[in-house]
């Protein structure tokens, strides 16, 4: 399943660059001291992005859950995504400066956390599989040998675990609920499941984090997440989807329209205002 | 969606020791959720340490049209109420 040419298969039609082109915009890894470490960097920006995005995603359940309780949860979930990417972006440079002026192609998160809302079935699928591979991920983050990924893992492990914990309750519930339910929740996970395969990739800049022992080779849970995956759907007396084509290139800045739209609106502010303060 | 599901009472023990209070209320199609919805809602803040959820149906409330006879003759016998001895400075929570 994973394996697959990186940059051929993208999920959409890639926007042209011509007037969004960001060269010669980027931000310097390491600026501060001079020292440039672009791995780190890139390894910062994949954690950073991944929580970010996804954060900005589900702020826009915000006021319209299917109830004020999973409007909170929705919310309580977003905010500690975006408190990991504060972190990891902090880490990175000026946290501020690369969540709110940077391009499209400039984020480096996976495709998955981009994907649209949509209805709350495919949002709950999405963050099943997310929070699943996040939760492992952070584990085995907590042993980086960069203290500042350690230290960010540790304590944020424990929220995404129960990130998971929740989009499992629900994957079950909606799974095993009633024929609509079971039909959204199905819709959810199809659309959401060809984005898996990119959270397992091991390119180059993965693979030299992970032989530094700063970053993790998610290759080696892979067997883990399928099961435990495996063992929701099996509780929400799903199937699991047919594997699809893989969609891979979020980690190299190939990304599906559905970015470009949520940074309009995330960026518009300090964009319009860059002097804004609250 | 929400109209739905049963209402369930939360209480919240705020640390070890206390007693478990009334919060408030949540909606929710079962316990398991009932217990998230209670941790989203009331314990954002670090208010707590361990959570009950009682489905609101399952409380038996006295009639509030029926308050005199139940709770008035309570008012007028001071030597049930403990105030006529010390206590230790250092007993909280009484």
């Amino acid at each position: 399943m994973a394996g697959t040419d990186p940059e051929t298969v993208r999920a959409e039609p890639v926007e042209a660059p011509s007037s969004r082109s960001s060269v010669g915009k980027k931000e310097g890894p390491s600026t501060s001291s001079g020292r440039t470490d672009s791995v780190r960097f890139e390894t910062l920006l994949r954690l950073g992005d991944d929580s970010l995005i996804l954060g900005q995603r589900l702020g826009e359940w915000c006021g319209h859950a299917p109830s004020v309780e999973v409007d909170l949860s929705l919310a309580n979930i977003g905010l500690d995504l975006i408190g990991q990417a504060t972190h990891f972006l902090g880490a990175a440079g000026d946290g501020d400066q690369l969540a709110f002026h940077r391009d499209v192609l400039d984020f480096k998160n996976c495709l998955l956390v981009e994907q649209p809302n949509g209805d709350f079935a495919q949002t709950m699928a999405r963050q099943l599989l997310f929070s699943t591979w996040q939760e492992m991920l952070f584990g085995h983050l907590e042993a980086s040998k960069d203290e500042t990924i350690a230290a960010i893992a540790a304590k944020a492990v424990k929220e995404v675990r129960y990130h998971a914990e929740l989009a499992a309750e629900w994957v079950v519930r909606l799974g095993d609920g009633t024929e609509e339910s079971r039909r959204r929740m199905i819709d959810g996970l199809d659309w959401n499941w060809r984005f898996v395969p990119e959270l397992f990739e091991l390119d180059e800049i993965a693979g030299e984090a992970a032989a530094r022992g700063i970053g993790a080779d998610p290759t080696a849970f892979r067997a883990d997440y399928d099961a435990r995956i495996a063992a929701v759907l099996a509780e929400a007396t799903l199937e699991p989807p047919a594997d699809q084509r893989p969609i891979l290139g979020g980690r190299r800045g190939h990304h599906s329209e559905h970015l470009g739209h949520l940074l309009a609106a995330m960026q518009f502010l300090p964009r319009t205002y860059p002097d804004a303060t609250w | 969606m929400s109209n739905d599901w049963p209402l369930w009472e939360v209480f919240v023990r705020a640390k070890g020791g206390m007693s478990h209070r009334h919060v408030g209320s949540v909606h929710a199609p079962d316990p398991e959720i009932a217990l998230r919805h209670a941790r989203d809602t009331y314990t954002r803040r670090m208010e707590g340490v361990s959570l009950w959820v009682v489905p609101s149906a399952s409380i038996a409330a006295s009639d509030p049209g029926d308050d005199a006879a139940m709770f008035d003759p309570a008012e007028d016998k001071i030597y049930r109420h403990p105030t006529f001895y010390d206590i230790p400075d250092d007993v909280k929570h009484i």
